[in-house]
């Protein structure tokens, strides 16, 4: 295998290169056979699971900067035996465990919490975790979210998304706030079933990167933060001129006026957020909000 | 070289609350998180948080309530400041904006929780924890606290004074996943460990995939011990193909066990004859066990949970997540079907041990969260105490290491004075594998052991030899000392040939889920012992064959195996050492409590990768009352 190593200094520190002891010599000869019988057994797995019947067939897209093989991107393909209620998380884990363990994604709840498989599957912004294979058909397309910089593999470079989740001021922010520590804010059971689906967004930017004016406009704030802003500027406890500084926000160039209602932030999100109509509201709000001052 | 004052390690609750805190204090405090700190497990929590905070109730009768829980093994003042300043802290979420459920009258909602005499668990529908998690993150937006996402903490930078107790915590090492940069995070005044779970050492379990129990293994190997590390919580209903968890609301609700014959095992085989699918969580789980155990699971795995009696209207009204829950992840339509449910692990009520501040007994070193034992928990935890745990400690702990007085522990850390040792026979030697070579896989992660290297790279370390007489390295030194030897141990890994570390995690979560799960046999745990000690040899031979320093999750993955090994270990020599029946932990041979010799925890020292087992008083006397043991039934 080979190191590509950013930084030299690194390499000092490797023991005794010249002289190779005795022990030395037969750890390395271990481990190369380890990595022969690693390879035999990949190659054999990949081979049983091409002839069983029950495989799944996935085309994933393949790209790394560093590595000479990888810098065109690519797709591969595995198979990989199905299972009752499998999803293309597990289906890409097995593929990686089984295969390649050089396949990257990024994962970790398995469970449509923690947003970060958020994939282009089958041409569809979906979460790795929170899809079935069984409902998709094959060969199955796993690329990596469309409108953003790949890194590698299946991972993309997030931290615009992030920059514009926190353009919006998302914190609350009250004026009113109850003088004892164990005084509540009250809010009423109505107030909070409105802001409730905002307040369900993960951060995985399927959003983001199914909508077209997003795709464009790399300043428009996007579904998920105007989501964000929507949470608070709904909510009865921040008190009006807040309110009036969360809607300046949102009116701004970038902002709401942007969107053009096509609907496929909302169809694509998987924790069915209604944010085309979040974003019509807060529309709405801004009309009223001007009307106020002519 | 990155610094600051207080370094935070994790981003869940407990480590974003810590950092709010440090930085009240004045402390200049950042967080390095190997996930963005939304994706934390935090967020998965569903139930809710316990606080005494409604007229009839009171933080005495939560710390009573916490104590029987625990079945007598959790320290009473970590209990009591739990309970005195879980309210406040409750209270203080709201006032930051989290979207709790509410009552008629505007004010939070709180529900009935197993175990508790009051119904004080406060929530925020089925999502407590997600709430919670970005409430907390917002407010370090809008503080502007420092972000490390995506570094992965690899080790500890700790002086080598021969004692535990005399060393000092300089800072942290940690790997910049997008770049593949290793670099030294100096930390002025003290290191947060917040690293949550360890649920991975399992093959089946509701933790997500990156709880690997780094903090817990890293602050091991630097000295510090790890108690009550056999108490691992099964809940009784998670799906086999995934482990996702399904609440025990659907039994509140009425929902029915059933094995592959149809039968109402709960009743018909006399597990629990009055409470039925309703009886606690420890219960449930060695029910369905047994029940597969027998021949009666279905296909030799798991069993049934029925709710399709209570009706489309019933189930939608108040189950709506859990069929969203069965069709996503497993492919199954509760409203048509029963949902295929098996025990998996859930919980680790052990960790690295902290008094009551959240220090430890290497100075500047703190803990807090799922990752630490402070102890609240004991033997067994409530439901609904971790949340509160998270952010009481969490916010001890940011504020001790900026600086803050918080007054003399009560709980003692390290070994001083006397202690009781403790004897376990084991059918191989636990432990590093000997005769380690410098700069070889060295997978490591603690303080360099004997025989580690010099600074020059010239091999065996001056400092332990010759009996603790420390060759004083500054602060910066021990740093820096940290960062060589990680980046040996990565170009170790990158450069040469060797096995994968899937197949070596595969085999230890296997046996731990075979042996080490919530049956217990004192043959199994031995054998999981020599299972542990083969994947120890095996590891070895590991090689990353990702030749990319770019993200690349093969060589985290194959860290954290290391780390996986060296918590099973632990967990297992714990159970194996414990001859009685607490809480969570059951054998087979040893079906009672004993608190004539048992009311102690297991305390488990790395020792330079000799692990040596040895016991603490359990401390039953808080501020104000003490806790006498009494049966625990419901
Ligand atoms: C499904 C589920 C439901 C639950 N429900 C409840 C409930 O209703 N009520 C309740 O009280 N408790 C509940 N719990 C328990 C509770 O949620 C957890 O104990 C708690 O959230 C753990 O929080 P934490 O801050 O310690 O860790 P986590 O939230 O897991 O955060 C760990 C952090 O550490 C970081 N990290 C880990 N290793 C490294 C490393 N090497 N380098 C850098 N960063 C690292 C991660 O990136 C992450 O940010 C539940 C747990 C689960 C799994
Ligand atoms: S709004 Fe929905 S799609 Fe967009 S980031 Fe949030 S959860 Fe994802
Ligand atoms: S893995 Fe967390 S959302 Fe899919």
């Amino acid at each position: 295998m080979s190191t590509q190593l950013p930084e030299t200094e690194t390499q000092e520190a490797e023991p005794e290169t010249e002289q190779p002891s005795k022990g030395d010599e037969r750890r390395a000869k271990r481990r190369r056979r380890a990595a022969e019988r690693e390879r035999e057994r990949q190659a054999e797995e990949a081979e049983r699971a091409r002839e069983a019947e029950d495989t799944v067939q996935l085309k994933v897209f393949r790209y790394d900067p560093e590595v000479p093989e990888k810098e065109k991107p690519r797709f591969d393909e595995f198979h990989v035996p199905f299972t009752k209620g499998m999803t293309v998380l597990d289906a890409l884990m097995y593929a990686r465990d089984t295969y390649d363990s050089s396949l990257t994604f990024r994962h970790s709840c398995r469970q449509a919490i923690c947003g970060s498989d958020a994939l282009f599957v089958n041409g569809r912004q979906r979460l790795g975790c929170k899809t079935q294979i069984a409902e998709l058909e094959e060969p199955i397309r796993v690329e990596p979210l469309p409108h953003q910089e790949v890194v590698k593999d299946l991972v993309v470079d997030m931290e615009h998304f992030y920059d514009q989740m926190e353009a919006v001021e998302p914190y609350f922010q009250t004026n009113s706030l109850p003088e004892g520590e164990l005084d509540e804010q009250r809010q009423t059971r109505e107030n909070r079933e409105k802001v409730k689906m905002s307040t369900r967004c993960i951060w995985c930017g399927a959003c983001m990167s199914s909508c077209n004016i997003a795709a464009g406009d790399n300043q428009y704030l996007g579904p998920a933060a105007i989501n964000k802003a929507y949470r608070f500027a709904m909510d009865e406890r921040e008190g009006e001129d807040i309110k009036q500084q969360r809607l300046e926000i949102i009116e701004q160039e970038h902002g709401v006026w942007r969107c053009q209602t096509q609907f496929s932030c909302t169809e694509v999100c998987p924790k069915d957020i209604p944010l085309t109509e979040h974003i019509q509201e807060l529309k709405r709000e801004a009309v009223k909000n001007n009307l106020k001052f002519w | 070289m990155y610094e600051h004052d207080v370094i935070v390690v994790g981003a869940g609750g407990a480590g974003l609350r810590a950092a709010i805190a440090a930085q009240e204090e004045g402390a200049d405090v950042a967080i390095v998180t190997k996930l963005h700190p939304v994706r934390s497990h935090t967020g998965a929590a569903e139930g809710g948080i316990n606080a005494a905070l409604r007229e009839g109730d009171s933080w005495e009768d939560h710390a009573y309530d916490t104590m029987k829980g625990s079945d007598y093994l959790a320290d009473a003042p970590a209990v009591e400041a739990l309970c005195t300043e879980s309210p406040k802290e409750t209270i203080q979420l709201e006032h930051w904006g989290m979207a709790f459920s509410r009552d008629e009258d505007g004010r939070v909602s709180q529900r009935p929780f197993g175990g508790l005499s009051f119904p004080r668990t406060t929530y925020a529908g089925a999502e407590t924890g997600h709430q919670l998690l970005h409430t907390m993150y917002e407010q370090l937006v809008k503080r502007g606290i420092e972000v490390y996402d995506e570094w992965y903490a690899t080790r500890l930078a700790v002086s080598d004074d021969e004692r535990p107790e005399d060393r000092t915590c300089h800072g942290v090492v940690a790997y910049d996943i997008q770049s593949g940069e290793i670099a030294g995070f100096r930390a002025r005044k003290g290191v947060v460990l917040a690293t949550g779970g360890l649920g991975q050492v399992f093959d089946h379990t509701t933790n997500a995939v990156s709880n690997t129990g780094d903090g817990v293994a890293m602050a091991y190997r630097a000295g510090v011990p790890i108690e009550d590390m056999e108490f691992i919580q099964f809940h009784p209903t998670t799906l086999p193909s995934t482990g996702v968890l399904i609440s025990e609301g659907v039994r509140g609700e009425g929902g029915i066990l059933y094995n592959a014959e149809g039968e109402r095992f709960m009743y018909e085989h006399g597990y629990a004859n009055n409470a039925g699918e309703l009886a606690s969580r420890d219960v449930v789980s060695r029910a369905e066990l047994t029940e597969v155990n027998e021949g009666r699971g279905i296909e030799d795995e798991y069993v049934h949970l029925d709710m399709r009696h209570l009706g489309e209207e019933r189930i939608i009204d108040r189950l709506e997540n859990i069929l969203h829950l069965a069709e996503d992840f497993e492919g199954v339509d509760g409203l048509d079907e029963p949902m295929p449910v098996k025990p998996g692990q859930h919980y680790a009520m052990g960790g690295v041990e902290t008094d009551e501040n959240g220090e430890t007994c290497v100075a500047g070193l703190y803990a807090a969260g799922e990752c630490a034992c402070a102890s609240v928990h004991g033997a067994n935890r409530l439901g609904g105490n971790a949340l509160p745990e998270l952010i009481v400690f969490g916010k001890r702990a940011g504020q001790h290491a900026a600086g803050r007085d918080l007054g003399t522990a009560r709980i003692e850390t390290g070994k001083r004075g006397e202690y009781e040792v403790g004897e376990v026979d084991t059918p191989v030697t636990p432990g590093e594998v000997t005769g380690r070579e410098p700069g070889d896989v060295a997978a490591d992660g603690g303080a360099a052991p004997d025989g580690g290297h010099e600074p020059d790279g010239s091999g065996a370390r001056e400092t332990r030899s010759d009996g603790g007489a420390t060759a004083e390295l500054t602060p910066d030194e021990c740093v820096e000392r940290a960062v060589t030897d990680e980046r040996t141990r990565v170009d170790a890994l990158m450069s040469r040939d060797g096995t994968n570390h899937a197949n070596i995690r595969a085999e230890v979560q296997q046996s731990m889920t075979r042996f080490v799960n919530v049956f217990r046999e004192e043959e199994g745990l031995k054998q999981a012992l020599r299972d542990i000690r083969d994947a120890r040899e095996a590891y070895q031979d590991v090689a990353v064959s990702d030749p990319s320093r770019t993200f690349n999750t093969d060589l985290i993955q194959t860290i954290e195996t290391r780390n996986i090994l060296d918590i099973a270990e632990a967990i297992t020599l714990g159970a194996l050492v414990r001859d009685e029946f607490r809480g969570a932990h059951w054998r087979k041979e040893h079906q009672e409590r004993k608190d004539e010799s048992w009311l102690k925890h297991t305390m488990l020292s790395w020792n330079d990768g000799t692990p040596e087992v040895w016991f603490r008083p359990v401390i039953l006397e808080g501020e104000e009352k003490a806790y006498e043991p009494k049966i625990r039934s419901y």
